[in-house]
C-alpha cells in the first residue's frame, strides 16, 4: 500500500516499505556514458572485485561524439578498453544515440524495474513505470561490482493533469508548466508521479519528455503508470519481465498533489538562468537568437522532429541564426530520413548532426560564444551550460524552436502550424 | 576523516547548479587538481584561487542541483573545502558528497546567519556549527548513523568494503 514509488520498492524488497526508510535493493540494469564512466571505473577498481554481471551493464558513448579533442578521444578509448576487458556487450559506440533513448529503445527498461544510471536524466525511464534514478560515479561503480544500491524511500509529489493540448502545445509545455508551478526545488528528495486523463493519452515519447524533467524539480524519479500504451511500445523490444505486472499507487499518501488543466495552455519558454523562469512565448517574442538547437533526450524523438519538420517545410532558416538538429538515436534518424524530415531540415539550411547529445553540455557541435543567445529543446538553461558563461539559453518545444530558427528571434509557432 | 574544521565562510545563494560548480567543458578529466582549478569559477571567480584548506561553503536552497556529475563535489573537496553547510541540497549532489566522504550539513539557520568571509567552526560528527565572531551556535540536522560512518571511514567504497551492504541499515557502529 502506498505511492507508485513505495509500491515498486516494496515489491523489490519483498515487504511493505514507506517514505523515510532506507532500503538496499537489487538493480536490474546500470547505465553510464562517456562523461561518467571513467570515474565509475576508478571507483569500481578500488573495490577490487569482478563485475557482478556484465550483461546488466550498459555503456553508451554519446556526450561528445565523435570525440572533439585528443583528450576526449583518449578518455573514450579507455572506456572501450574497459568494456572489452570486463566483457560488457551492451556497449553503444558513438552514433547509436543518447544513452537514455537507447536504454528505452533497446529494451533495458521494464515496468516495475529498478534501473540506475550515471546521469541525472536517468529519471526518463519512469515514463515506462520503472524506478529509475540518476547517481554519481561511486554509486555506479558500486553497482558494477555488487548489483546493488541503497535508497531512502522517497515521499511523492503527484501531478494530476486534465484537458487537451491546444494548437502548437506539446508535452514540453506541460513539463515547463509543472516546473514553473512547483519550482526547481519543488520535489527535492521526492518521487514525482504523473497521472490524470491527459497523461494516460500521451505517447511513450511524450511521457519521456515529462519524466525526463522530473530532475528539473529536484525529483529522484519521475513515475508514470504502465498501461496498454506502454505494453504496445515494449512488445518485441523489452529484454526481461520483472514479474510485478503494472504497479500503481494503492491508497497513497502524498506530500503534495498538484492539479493542472492544459486546455488553455500556450507554448511556453523557460528563460535564463533557471528552468522555472517560465513565460508564455508571447511575452518573449522577438528576442534575437544566434542559435537554435533541436534534439536531446527531452525532445529529439521522431514526433519532435516531425513537428519541427512541419514548421520548417519549405521555409528558410534566418541567415543570422545557426540551426542544429540532432536525432536522439540512429533508429530515429533513419525513420526521420524515411519520412523526409531530414531533407526538409537540410533544405531549410539546418545542420543535421549524428545522434548524440550535441551541444547540450557545451562541449562541441554548436557551443555558444560570449553574449550569444540560443533557443533550444533541451531541459536545462543553466549559466554556462552550452558554452560561454555570458551566453543565454531559452527552452521551448520543438515547434517554438523551429519557428524561432526561421525568424532568427523567439517566435510563436502557432502561425506556422496550419 | 571527519574532524572539526575552522575556516572562512564562502557564501553562495540558492540553486547553485553543477554546471556552475564545474562547467561541462572542464569536467572531462578525473584529475583532482585540474578540477579544483575551475571549481565554482562561473559564480565566484575568486574561489578557486582564494579557498584555503579548512574553509566552508555555505549555500542556500537546493545546492548542487543539475547533473549527476561526481566531479562537482570532488572539485570542491580537491580545492580544500572542508565542509558544506546549506539550507538544502539537491539529492544526487548530497549522495555524491557523502559517497566521497565530504561532510555536508543541512542547517537553514546557519545558512541564514552566516556572511561571506565570516570565521566558522564546524564539527560534522556532532553537527555543531559556530560563528565565533557573531557569538552564534547552531545544531545541524543529525546525519543517519551509516552516513556519519561513511564520512568517518573516508567514503562509500571503504564503507562497503568494511561493512558490506548490510551496514547501510545498521543503526549502531
Ligand atoms: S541530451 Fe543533454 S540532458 Fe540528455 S543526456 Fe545528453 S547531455 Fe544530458
Amino acid at each position: 500500500m502506498g505511492t507508485h514509488a513505495e509500491e515498486i520498492l516494496s515489491a523489490r524488497v519483498g515487504r511493505p516499505v514507506h517514505a523515510g526508510e532506507i532500503v538496499v535493493v537489487d538493480v536490474d540494469y546500470v547505465m553510464s556514458h562517456d562523461t561518467t564512466t571513467p570515474l565509475a571505473v576508478e571507483a569500481f577498481r578500488k573495490l577490487d572485485r569482478p563485475v557482478w554481471d556484465p550483461s546488466r551493464v550498459v555503456i553508451a558513448i554519446d556526450h561528445v561524439v565523435p570525440a572533439s579533442t585528443p583528450a576526449v578521444a583518449t578518455i573514450q578509448r579507455g572506456i572501450r578498453q574497459f568494456a572489452q576487458e570486463v566483457g560488457i556487450d551492451n556497449f553503444y559506440e558513438g552514433g547509436n544515440g543518447i544513452c537514455h533513448q537507447l536504454m528505452v529503445e533497446k529494451g533495458y527498461v521494464a515496468p516495475g524495474a529498478i534501473v540506475v544510471g550515471g546521469d541525472s536524466h536517468t529519471v526518463t525511464y519512469g515514463a515506462l513505470g520503472a524506478f529509475a534514478a540518476g547517481m554519481g560515479s561511486t554509486d555506479v561503480g558500486l553497482v558494477y561490482a555488487t548489483g546493488k544500491t541503497w535508497f531512502r524511500v522517497p515521499e511523492t509529489v503527484r501531478f494530476d493533469i486534465t484537458g487537451t493540448f491546444g494548437h502548437g502545445v506539446t508535452a514540453k509545455d506541460l513539463t515547463l508548466l509543472m516546473v514553473q508551478t512547483i519550482g526547481v526545488a519543488g520535489a527535492v528528495y521526492c518521487a514525482v508521479e504523473y497521472g490524470g486523463e491527459t497523461v494516460r493519452r500521451l505517447s511513450i515519447s511524450e511521457r519521456m519528455t515529462l519524466s525526463n524533467m522530473a530532475i528539473e524539480m529536484g525529483g529522484k524519479v519521475g513515475l508514470i503508470e504502465a498501461d496498454d500504451i506502454t505494453d504496445a511500445y515494449l512488445t518485441g523490444r523489452v529484454r526481461y519481465d520483472t514479474g510485478t505486472g503494472h504497479l500503481a499507487p494503492v491508497n497513497p499518501t502524498y506530500r503534495r498533489v498538484v492539479n493542472l488543466n492544459v486546455d488553455d495552455l500556450v507554448p511556453l519558454v523557460a528563460c535564463p538562468p533557471e528552468v522555472d523562469n517560465v513565460r508564455p512565448v508571447t511575452e518573449v517574442l522577438g528576442v534575437p537568437l544566434d542559435e537554435v538547437f533541436i534534439g536531446t533526450c527531452t525532445n529529439g524523438r521522431l514526433d519532435d522532429l516531425a513537428l519541427a519538420a512541419r514548421v520548417l517545410e519549405g521555409q528558410t532558416i534566418s541567415p543570422t541564426t545557426r540551426c542544429i538538429i540532432i536525432p536522439a538515436s540512429r533508429d530515429i534518424y533513419i525513420q526521420a530520413m524515411e519520412h523526409g524530415y531530414i531533407e526538409t531540415f537540410i533544405r531549410a539550411g539546418a545542420h543535421v548532426g549524428s545522434p548524440g547529445c550535441g551541444p547540450c553540455i557545451g562541449r562541441h557541435y554548436g557551443v555558444l560564444g560570449r553574449n550569444e543567445r540560443a533557443m533550444t529543446t533541451m531541459n536545462r538553461n543553466f549559466t554556462g551550460r552550452m558554452g560561454d558563461a555570458t551566453a543565454e539559453i531559452y527552452l521551448g518545444n520543438p515547434a517554438t524552436a523551429a519557428a524561432s530558427a526561421i525568424e532568427g528571434k523567439i517566435a510563436d509557432p502557432r502561425g506556422y502550424l496550419r | 576523516m571527519t574532524v572539526a574544521t575552522t575556516g572562512r565562510v564562502w557564501l553562495f545563494g540558492d540553486n547553485v547548479n553543477t554546471d556552475e560548480i564545474i562547467p561541462g567543458r572542464y569536467n572531462l578529466t578525473t584529475d583532482r587538481a585540474a578540477l579544483a582549478q575551475y571549481v565554482l569559477c562561473e559564480v565566484r571567480p575568486d574561489f578557486p584561487t582564494g579557498v584555503r584548506p579548512g574553509d566552508v561553503i555555505v549555500g542556500g536552497n537546493n545546492f548542487g542541483c543539475g547533473s549527476s556529475r561526481e566531479h562537482a563535489p570532488v572539485a570542491i573537496q580537491a580545492a580544500g573545502t572542508a565542509c558544506i553547510v546549506a539550507r538544502s541540497f539537491a539529492r544526487i549532489f548530497y549522495r555524491n558528497a557523502i559517497n566521497i566522504g565530504l561532510p555536508i550539513l543541512v542547517c537553514p539557520e546557519a545558512a541564514e546567519a552566516a556572511a561571506d568571509g565570516d570565521r566558522i567552526e564546524v564539527d560534522p560528527v556532532s553537527g555543531r556549527i559556530t560563528l565565533p565572531e557573531r557569538g552564534l551556535v547552531f545544531n545541524a540536522e543529525p546525519l543517519p548513523p551509516f552516513v556519519l560512518r561513511i564520512a568517518e571511514v573516508g567514503g562509500m567504497l571503504e564503507f562497503v568494503k568494511q561493512y558490506g551492504w548490510e551496514g547501510v541499515t545498521r543503526t549502531e557502529f
